[in-house]
C-alpha cells in the first residue's frame, strides 16, 4: 500500500450558513489521475478550493487536509502553491488583458528556472501566440494556457477543475491527451463531468453526493455499473461516448 | 386584535450605563417593559431639575440641556433609519445626508421663503424627500457594493453643491438660512418652549424605532436580511432584490427627511454642514459604534455620538486637557479625532458595537457572581 | 479664442489634480477592493509636509532646488503614511471589504482632525517659487504657471505609471491582480506585497497632488483633500476602477466639463454636470470607460 500524496479527512465547509461539504474524507493516489465526480452543486469545486485555501471569506472550513506530513488548511494559498500544489481553476481564469507570454511570466518564481521547454513542447500553440492577448484565445487555447502556466514549476500534485467544460468535442480529446501525458509525471486530482474523459484518464474515483462521499473505488469499475452511475451522476455509462 | 407594542425608546445618555449592565434574573420578567419605562423616563425627564455637573452644563430642564438632548434623540432616530440600509440590508450608502438635508432645507425654505404654514411645509417636504429617495435609489441601485457607495456619495454631493452655490437665492449659501419663526405655532417658538421640541424629537425617535422594528419583523424584513447575508440566494428564490432594496432605500430616505424637519425646528434653521458627506460618514460611525442590525445599538450609537461630539468640545477646552502637553492636548481638543480613533478601535475590537457588549460581558459577570 | 485656450488649460490643470488623486485610488481599489476614504489624508500630509519642509528642513526652501527638495520630502511623507496605513490598519482586515472602508472612514475623520489640531483649521499661505505666481502666454491666453506645472507633473506621473505597469514584474502582478486577485495567489504570488506597493504609489501621487495643488491655490488647509476626493471618486468610477488610462481620460473629461460649464453657465453648474455625466456613464456602462466590472 503506497502512501497517498494527499489525504482529506472529515472536511466540512459551510458558506454563508449553508453546509456545502459535510465530513468528506478521501485519499489521492501518488500516481495517476484520481477523479472527483458528482452531479452539479454537490461540492466538487468547493472541495478543490478548500484544499488550495480559496474558500470565500464568509465560509468556514473544518477537518484536515495533509500533503505528506504537512497540514494544508489555514496556510495561505500562495505558500501552498509554492509548496508544490498546482491549481487549474474552473473556467480557466487566464488573465484576459495580459498577453500569453505575460500570463506565463507571472508564474515564474525567483530561484527556480521555469520549464518553458516542457510547456512549449506540450503546447506549441502558446509559443506561436506569445504576443496575443489571452482574452482573444479560443476556449481550448485558454485551457492550454491555464495548464501550461501551472506546469512551468515543479508540482507534487495538480488540482484540475473541469478542464473540458464548454469545449468542442475535438478540443476535449486534445485536452484529455495532454492531461494523460501530464499525469505520467505528476499525480492529478481531477474534477470532470465528461465520462468519456473519465474513462480515458481516471484510475481512482471519488463520488460526492449532497456534500458527502457516496462512493470510492476504481473508476473503471464505477463506469461499468450503469445503475450506480445513473443514481450518482445522473447518466448511465451507456451514454458514455469515447 | 394584535398586541399593541409600546414605542420603544432608550433612555437618554445619562442612563446609558444602566442599559448596558446585564440585569439580574429578577429583571428578566420586566425586560419587555424596559423600552416603555425608558420612554416614560425620557418623557418626564424635562420636569427634573437635577444638576449633573460634568455631564450637562445646566440642570436637566434648562433649555441648553434640552436642546442638546433633542439633537441627540433626532440623531438616534437618524442612525436607526440609516441602519435599515446598512445593518439590516447590507447597503453601504454614502449619501444619506442628502435626504436629511432635504428635510432641513425643504422645511426651512418652504416656511421662510414661501411662507407656508408649518404642517403644509412638513408634509410637502417629507413627501418630496421620499419621492427623491425613490427616484435616486432607482438609479443608484443599478450598481451594487462599493460602486453603489460611490454613486450615492456623488448624488449627495449634488445636494451639497446646490445648497452651497445658492441657486435662486433660496438656501442662503454658506451663511445658511435661519428659520422664520413668525408663522410657526407658538408652542414651538422661544427658549421657554424648548421642552416641546424635546418631546417632538422623542416622538420622532419613537416613530423611527417602531417603523424599523415593524419592517424588520415583517416578511419584507426577512428578505432584506437575506439580501444582506447572500443576495444570490434571494434571487434564486425568485424574488427581485432590486425592488426590496428600493423599498428599504425609499423608506430610510423618507425617515431621514422627517428627521431633517424636526432638526430644522430644534436648531431654528439650516446650515450647509447638514449636506456634507461627513454627516453621512458620522451616521455610519454611529451605527457601527452602536451595533449594526441590532434594535437598540444604532439608537444608542447616534445619541452617544452626538452627545460626545458636543461635549468633547467642552472637554477639549477644559483645564484637565489644557494642562496636558501640547502633543496630547491639541488632538484631544478635536472631537472628530477622538471619535474617529474610537471608531477605528471599535471596528477592530468590537465588531458588534455597543450592543454586543452585553453578551461580551455576560461571561465576566457570571464568573464574578459565582465567586 | 484666448478664453477657450485659457479654459482648456486651466481645465487640464484641474484634470491633472484629479488624475493624481484618482490614479492611486483607482489602483488601490482595482487591486485590493479598498475604497480608500483616507486618500484625502495622504494629500493633506503631502501638502503639510512640503509646507513644513520648506520652512524647517535644511536644504529645502520655497524656491529653486530647495523647493524640489521640499516637494520630494512631502511626497515621501505621503507615501510613508500610506504604507503605514496599509500595513497597520488595512492588512489585518484582508478581504473584509466593508470593515476596510469603515477603517479608512475613521482614519479620514481622525486624520484631518489631527492636521487641524496641529496646524489650525484656517488656510495658511503656501511657500511657492516666484515663477509659479506668474503667467505664461500660450496662443494669446495668459495661463498661470502653477496650472502648467500641474499638467506637466501629471503627464510625467502618467508616463511613469504606465511604464511601471508595462515593464516591471510588480507592474505585471498589479495588472493581473486587478483582473483576478485570487488567481494571482493561486500562481504562488503573495499579492499582499503588491497591495503595499500600490498604497505607496497612490500615497505618493496624492501627496504630489497636495503639494502642487497648494502651489496652485496658494494656500494649504486641513480640509483640502476632502472636496477633491469626491471628484476623484467620480473620476475613478467614470474611468473604470483599476484602470490608470481610464482615470486619465475621465479626469480630462471631468476637468474640462467642469471648467467650461462653470464659466459659460452659472458657477456650480459644471459640478452638477459632472455628477450627471457619472449617472449617464453608470447607466450605459456600469463598469466605467475602461475597467473591470465594478463589484462589491
Amino acid at each position: 500500500m503506497t502512501e497517498p500524496v494527499l489525504s482529506v479527512e472529515n472536511l466540512s465547509v459551510r458558506i454563508a450558513g449553508l453546509h456545502i461539504l459535510q465530513g468528506v474524507s478521501f485519499d489521492v493516489a501518488p500516481t495517476g489521475v484520481t477523479v472527483l465526480l458528482g452531479r452539479n452543486g454537490v461540492g466538487k469545486t468547493t472541495t478543490l478550493r478548500a484544499i488550495v485555501g480559496l474558500t470565500p471569506r464568509n465560509g468556514e472550513v473544518r477537518g484536515t487536509v495533509r500533503m505528506g506530513a504537512q497540514s494544508l488548511l489555514a496556510r495561505p494559498t500562495h505558500r501552498l502553491v509554492r509548496g508544490g500544489l498546482g491549481y487549474v481553476p474552473e473556467d480557466r481564469c487566464v488573465f484576459a488583458g495580459l498577453t500569453v507570454t505575460e500570463n506565463l511570466r507571472l508564474a515564474e518564481r525567483r530561484g527556480t528556472s521555469p520549464a518553458y521547454d516542457k510547456v512549449y513542447a506540450l503546447f506549441p500553440e502558446l509559443d506561436r501566440r506569445g504576443r496575443q492577448r489571452a482574452g482573444s484565445l479560443s476556449g481550448g487555447q485558454q485551457q492550454m494556457l491555464a495548464i501550461g502556466r501551472v506546469l512551468l514549476n515543479d508540482n507534487r500534485l495538480l488540482l484540475v477543475d473541469e478542464p473540458t467544460k464548454g469545449l468542442a468535442p475535438k478540443v476535449v480529446t486534445e485536452v484529455a491527451e495532454v492531461l494523460e501525458r501530464v499525469a505520467e509525471s505528476v499525480p492529478v486530482l481531477l474534477v470532470e463531468q465528461n465520462l468519456a474523459v473519465v474513462r480515458r484518464l481516471a484510475r481512482d474515483a471519488v463520488v460526492l453526493s449532497a456534500g458527502r462521499v457516496a462512493w470510492t473505488g476504481n473508476a473503471q469499475d464505477l463506469l461499468l455499473e450503469t445503475a450506480l452511475t445513473k443514481s450518482l451522476l445522473g447518466v448511465g455509462s451507456g451514454e458514455v461516448h469515447a | 386584535m394584535t398586541e399593541v407594542k409600546s414605542p420603544e425608546v432608550p433612555a437618554p445618555p445619562a442612563a446609558v450605563p444602566d442599559e448596558l449592565t446585564p440585569g439580574h434574573s429578577r429583571w428578566h420578567g420586566l425586560r419587555p417593559y424596559a423600552p416603555l419605562v425608558a420612554l416614560v423616563v425620557a418623557a418626564i425627564l424635562p420636569y427634573s431639575t437635577v444638576n449633573l455637573p460634568g455631564v450637562f452644563e445646566g440642570p436637566l430642564n434648562s433649555p441648553g440641556t434640552l436642546q442638546l438632548l433633542a439633537i441627540c434623540l433626532v440623531f438616534g432616530g437618524l442612525a436607526a433609519g440609516y441602519d435599515l440600509l446598512f445593518g439590516r440590508t447590507g447597503m453601504l450608502s454614502f449619501g444619506h445626508a442628502l435626504y436629511f438635508a432635504a428635510g432641513v432645507y425643504g422645511t426651512d425654505v418652504l416656511v421662510t421663503r414661501a411662507g407656508l404654514p408649518l404642517w403644509q411645509a412638513a408634509l410637502l417636504t417629507i413627501t418630496g424627500g421620499t419621492i427623491l429617495a425613490a427616484l435616486l435609489g432607482a438609479v443608484a441601485l443599478r450598481t451594487v457594493g462599493i460602486a453603489f457607495a460611490m454613486v450615492t456619495l456623488a448624488f449627495a454631493q449634488v445636494g451639497a453643491i446646490l445648497v452651497a452655490r445658492d441657486f435662486g437665492g433660496l438656501t442662503g449659501g454658506e451663511e445658511g438660512l435661519p428659520l422664520d419663526v413668525s408663522g410657526l405655532p407658538a408652542a414651538l417658538v422661544g427658549v421657554t418652549n424648548t421642552v416641546n421640541l424635546y418631546w417632538l424629537a422623542l416622538a420622532y425617535l419613537a416613530v423611527v424605532v417602531l417603523v424599523v422594528h415593524r419592517v424588520s419583523g415583517s416578511p419584507t424584513g426577512r428578505v432584506l436580511a437575506g439580501l444582506r447575508d447572500d443576495e444570490r440566494r434571494i434571487g434564486v428564490l425568485g424574488l427581485d432584490p432590486y425592488r426590496f432594496k428600493l423599498v428599504a432605500f425609499t423608506l430610510a430616505g423618507g425617515l431621514a427627511t422627517a428627521g431633517g424637519t424636526v432638526y430644522c425646528l430644534i436648531v431654528g434653521g439650516a446650515s450647509p454642514h447638514v449636506t456634507s458627506s461627513e454627516l453621512t460618514l458620522s451616521l455610519l460611525v454611529m451605527v457601527v459604534l452602536g451595533g449594526p442590525g441590532t434594535r437598540w445599538g444604532p439608537v444608542l450609537g447616534g445619541v452617544l455620538y452626538m452627545y460626545l461630539d458636543h461635549r468633547l468640545t467642552a472637554f477639549g477646552t477644559s483645564d484637565a486637557v489644557n494642562s496636558l502637553p501640547a502633543f496630547l492636548s491639541h488632538p484631544l481638543s478635536q472631537p472628530l479625532f477622538v471619535l474617529g480613533t474610537v471608531f477605528i478601535l471599535a471596528v477592530y475590537f468590537f465588531p458588534g458595537g455597543l450592543a454586543s457588549l452585553r453578551t461580551r460581558l455576560t461571561p465576566l459577570t457570571t464568573a464574578l457572581r459565582r465567586r | 479664442m484666448s478664453t477657450v485656450i485659457l479654459l482648456t488649460l486651466t481645465g487640464l490643470g484641474l484634470a491633472a489634480l484629479y488624475f493624481l488623486v484618482a490614479s492611486g485610488l483607482s489602483l488601490v481599489f482595482g487591486l485590493a477592493d479598498v475604497l480608500n476614504f483616507a486618500h484625502g489624508l495622504f494629500l493633506g500630509v503631502g501638502a503639510y509636509a512640503t509646507w513644513w519642509a520648506a520652512g524647517n528642513l535644511p536644504g529645502a526652501g520655497s524656491d529653486g532646488l530647495g523647493f524640489l527638495v521640499a516637494v520630494a520630502f512631502g511626497v515621501l511623507a505621503g507615501s510613508a503614511v500610506a504604507v503605514l496605513v496599509e500595513l497597520v490598519l488595512i492588512r489585518p482586515l484582508y478581504s473584509r471589504t466593508i470593515e476596510q472602508v469603515l477603517v479608512t472612514v475613521g482614519l479620514s475623520l481622525a486624520g484631518v482632525a489631527l492636521l487641524q489640531a496641529t496646524w489650525g483649521a484656517d488656510a495658511r499661505p503656501f511657500p511657492r517659487p516666484e515663477w509659479t505666481r506668474d503667467v505664461t502666454s500660450v496662443l494669446g491666453a495668459q495661463v498661470p504657471n502653477a496650472g502648467l506645472l500641474l499638467i506637466v507633473a501629471a503627464a510625467v506621473v502618467l508616463g511613469a505609471l504606465l511604464a511601471f505597469l508595462r515593464f516591471t514584474r510588480y507592474g505585471l502582478i498589479i495588472r493581473a491582480g486587478v483582473e483576478n486577485r485570487e488567481m494571482v495567489t493561486a500562481l504562488g504570488i503573495d499579492v499582499r506585497k503588491a497591495f503595499t506597493l500600490v498604497f505607496a504609489i497612490g500615497g505618493a501621487a496624492a501627496a504630489l497632488a497636495g503639494a502642487l495643488g497648494s502651489v496652485y491655490f496658494g494656500t494649504v488647509s486641513p480640509g483640502q483633500g476632502g472636496s477633491l476626493l469626491i471628484f476623484a471618486f467620480i473620476v475613478v468610477v467614470i474611468g473604470g476602477m483599476g484602470s490608470v488610462v481610464g482615470s486619465a481620460y475621465a479626469a480630462v473629461a471631468v476637468g474640462l466639463l467642469q471648467q467650461f460649464v462653470n464659466y459659460y453657465g452659472t458657477s456650480g453648474l459644471g459640478d452638477l454636470c459632472v455628477v450627471g455625466l457619472l449617472a449617464v456613464v453608470l447607466l450605459l456602462r456600469p463598469q466605467g470607460l475602461a475597467g473591470k466590472v465594478a463589484h462589491a
